[in-house]
């Protein structure tokens, strides 16, 4: 009797929670984006804090799916940490090789952009600061915002270190808030808790979300609603569209398909006839339809490690002190995650940025610094003959848990050796510390070729 | 070039000179077969320029001559000609085209100059020596499934044969090895074979042989160098390059002090193998043996299916031992026993283990253990 009692008490409470809806004004007067405030008009500035920047969208309250990304990621960092780089132009990138990684919103009005070599750079903006790049602590914050946005949904699927994709659909009864509210107020506390800024966009399909994202930067919020999807689309250059990149573009071209807005006038089989799977996707996108979940899981597919020279390098053994390095640092990268890799891959750009990757398969799967070595050396002897290099990365693909991983052999006994002998140098830097023990390929050598960092959780 | 053969001639030996042609070819011409009429009779030559295969078969020669047509599409016709058909295969005044014509049925097929087809030089053979092909059969299949397909290693692509004396004989053998198992076999070395260097022929080579070598009343001429071989079968003869590497020390690799002796049926062994591997979805996953005394416990446990087991009576008086292996390894090698019985020689988990044949003394397995 007690029993039944109870168990009507928990329906009711959850009855309770279900009909209580997020408190939701009309969505054309909005919310405030600096205070929250719901609005109740449509005069320009919140009713409450004065601010000019509201969110309002005749779907403001229905769309959930929505794509996050850090403004100038590194230059919002560092000038975090130094408040007086705050009102200069600042550029993070250099070493000698000298390209922008990214640049500050003051720099980018003089015409810095990101890739654009330094000096050029430099030449557009001659009083900027320029900083090289703390990747271990852009890797932090990075891990700090994907922490926060993981408090919003499980539903996070990372892209890069500073954006991912967000689906907030059915966390309204969980924030008791729409998901538009939830975001900027997500954006807010970001600001004042890691102290970086972030632009938002918001859809229905991740095709858009990504492009409202981009679209008012910095501390952007844009919404792109299903009904408006297809003529917003139709002015748009088919660059916007994903993986219609440098050459497809001029195919298209060529074909004199310039917009969207022509795409969408084309028949399906007209355009998978002439472009085939990328057809398709022209044809869905172009139209707004895109069905893409949110997967949080997205499996790496693999693990590599690259690094550009100072100076181009063509010398074998040099190439080699820097590939043993590299072979350390994705090897520690495959232990901690206990997976293997069953084929090597090398990776080479030479000085006039031609790129030269080439694959060789295994007999079994390994996670050893060694076989990734041994096997990318070998490769790495065909390719040099004369050519000047500016970048190396070694990395394997076909990734599978490491149970089966680098299995005793019964010929190559040195092989077993030399697995012993990394099992050896891995105990010994857990104790020492990463500079306990070294190959002799890297002892001595310079920046690039060095053990790996230690790795963060 | 003008010739009248019967179909069932042609057909078999195109079938056997056809197989060598790659499906792909970069290369045009290597998609094409040599035909070449003289005499009476008609010759015929493929090759991948590692391996070539040429056989010549009786033909009513009117007008003599040679050319080159696509290799795969002349077996295709000629197979779907009907049975005892003669075919007559003329080629036309320029040499552009070739037509094939049986009965009412006539095909032209676009030819290639025949100077454009690469002859693999073979040079001159250091030794030459007579097997039945019996014998060479056996040297072939006992050890073939442990051919290595790893590219890194590619001196284990093929099998390795060389001659060796044992209690003062010597002998030929054959080794392959992958590096987790090891195949090797032994017959009494034949005459002229004395001094032979060690040669690793290449798998291609190995599985066009073994296909040829199915009559069992044919001797078969080997000549060889340090870079080529050189098998004469009846009519058909197959040349081919040699690995160019060194095979590893595999006596090395072979236990010596093994002590625990588990002797099997083989054919319940190889049935219970089969049954309890049903629930390991992928292949490379383990057996387990559990030995213990007049007992094997085979056990196979997938974590996303399930688990089985199967108990064996045994001949074993040893320590008790559990060890693990790749199920597809154990039915390779069983399949390869001939006797009734399969004796295991183990160490330890972590060691390889020998595996007699029973019936066959010269012939022996190594397998290397799994983790379980």
């Amino acid at each position: 009797m007690s029993l039944a009692l109870h168990c009507r008490t928990i329906a009711s409470v959850l009855f309770m929670f279900a009909v209580m809806a997020a408190p939701v004004n009309n969505p054309d007067h909005g919310f405030c984006r600096d205070c929250l405030t719901f609005q109740r008009g449509e005069s320009r500035r919140c009713q409450r804090c004065g601010s000019p920047r509201l969110a309002r969208h005749r779907e403001l309250y229905r769309l959930h799916l929505a794509h996050i990304d850090c403004d100038a990621f590194y230059a919002a960092i560092e000038k975090r940490d130094n408040p007086a780089l705050k009102d200069k132009p600042l550029i993070i990138g250099g070493g000698k090789r000298g390209v922008v990684s990214t640049a500050c919103y003051i720099a980018r009005i003089r015409g810095v952009r990101s890739a654009m070599p330094m000096f050029k750079a430099l030449e557009a903006c001659p009083e900027a600061v320029v900083i090289p790049p703390n990747m271990e602590k852009y890797v932090r914050v990075g891990r700090e915002v994907r922490a926060m946005m993981q408090a919003l949904t499980p539903l996070v699927e990372p892209l890069s270190i500073d954006e991912a994709f967000l689906d907030l659909a059915g966390t309204e009864r969980l924030h008791g808030l729409p998901p538009a509210v939830v975001l900027a107020r997500f954006a807010l506390a970001v600001e004042k808790e890691i102290g970086i800024t972030v632009s938002a966009g918001l859809s229905y399909c991740k095709f858009l979300a990504k492009i409202a994202s981009d679209f008012r930067k910095p501390r952007g919020f844009s919404v792109i609603g299903e009904a408006e999807a297809v003529g917003f689309l139709a002015t748009q250059p088919v660059t916007m569209i994903w993986g219609v990149g440098k050459a497809f573009n001029a195919t298209l071209e060529r074909d004199g398909i310039r917009t969207i807005g022509q795409l969408q006038t084309m028949e399906r089989g007209d355009l998978m006839r002439r472009y085939g799977v990328m057809g398709d996707r022209l044809y869905r996108l172009s139209r707004g339809e895109d069905v893409r979940r949110v997967d949080p899981d997205q499996d790496a597919k693999s693990v590599s490690a690259e690094t550009t020279f100072d100076t181009d390098i063509a010398s074998l053994d040099e190439l080699v002190a820097v590939l043993r390095g590299l072979s350390e640092k994705v090897s520690a990268r495959l232990k901690k995650s206990g997976i293997a890799g069953r084929t090597v891959v090398l990776k080479l750009k030479t000085q006039d940025f031609k790129l030269r990757t080439r694959n060789r398969q295994l007999g079994d799967p390994t996670r050893l610094a060694d076989r990734i070595f041994q096997t990318g050396v070998e490769l790495l002897r065909r390719e040099t003959d004369g050519t000047k290099f500016r970048l190396l990365g070694i990395g394997v693909s076909d990734l599978s848990d490491d149970d089966k991983a680098d299995p005793p052999d019964l010929v190559d006994v040195k092989s077993r050796k030399r697995a012993m002998a990394e099992g050896a140098i891995d105990a010994l830097r857990d104790k020492f510390g990463r500079k306990a023990v070294e190959t002799g390929y890297t002892f001595g050598r310079g920046r690039d070729a060095h053990p790996p960092e230690p790795l963060e959780d | 070039m003008r010739v009248i053969l019967e179909r069932s001639n042609l057909l078999k030996s195109l079938n056997h000179v056809h197989r060598v042609v790659e499906r792909r070819n970069t290369i045009p011409i290597l998609s094409n077969v040599l035909l070449s009429a003289e005499g009476a009779s008609l010759e015929m030559k493929a090759t991948d320029l590692d391996l070539e295969v040429t056989e010549a078969t009786p033909a009513k020669v009117e007008r003599g001559g040679a050319t080159t047509v696509p290799a795969h599409l002349l077996y295709d016709i000629v197979r779907k000609l009907s049975d005892g058909a003669e075919v007559m295969l003329k080629t036309d005044e320029d040499g552009n085209a070739m037509t094939v014509t049986s009965g009412r049925s006539s095909f032209r097929l676009q030819c290639l100059p025949q100077s454009d087809f690469p002859e693999l030089s073979a040079g001159s053979f250091s030794h030459i020596f007579r097997l039945d092909s019996v014998a060479l059969k056996g040297l072939i299949e006992k050890t073939q499934f442990a051919i290595s397909t790893e590219e890194t290693r590619y001196y284990l692509n093929g099998i390795y044969l060389h001659t060796h004396e044992v209690g003062g004989k010597l002998k030929l053998r054959s080794v392959a090895t992958d590096g987790h198992r090891l195949a090797r076999a032994e017959i009494d070395a034949p005459a002229g074979s004395e001094g032979m260097p060690g040669i690793i022929i290449p798998r291609k080579t190995v599985s066009e042989l073994q296909k040829l070598v199915d009559d069992p009343d044919v001797a078969v001429t080997t000549e060889l160098s340090d870079t080529k071989i050189r098998f004469t079968i009846g009519s058909v003869v197959l040349t081919s390059k040699l690995i160019d590497g060194t095979f590893p020390d595999y006596q090395r690799v072979i236990p010596t002090g093994n002590d625990k002796k588990l002797i099997l049926d083989r054919q319940s062994f190889a049935a219970a193998v089969d049954r309890v591997s049903t629930i390991s979805s992928e292949r490379g996953r383990a057996v387990k043996l559990s030995i213990s005394e007049g007992q094997v416990t085979l056990a196979v446990n997938n974590p996303d299916s399930g688990s089985a087991t199967e108990e064996l009576a045994a001949d074993y008086s040893s320590d008790p031992i559990e060890i693990g292996f790749n199920a597809k390894y154990l039915l390779d090698v069983a399949a390869q026993l001939t006797g009734t019985e399969a004796k295991f020689m183990l160490a330890d988990a972590g060691s390889p283990t020998l595996i007699h044949d029973m019936a066959d003394e010269t012939a022996l397995y190594v397998l290397m253990p799994m983790r379980v």
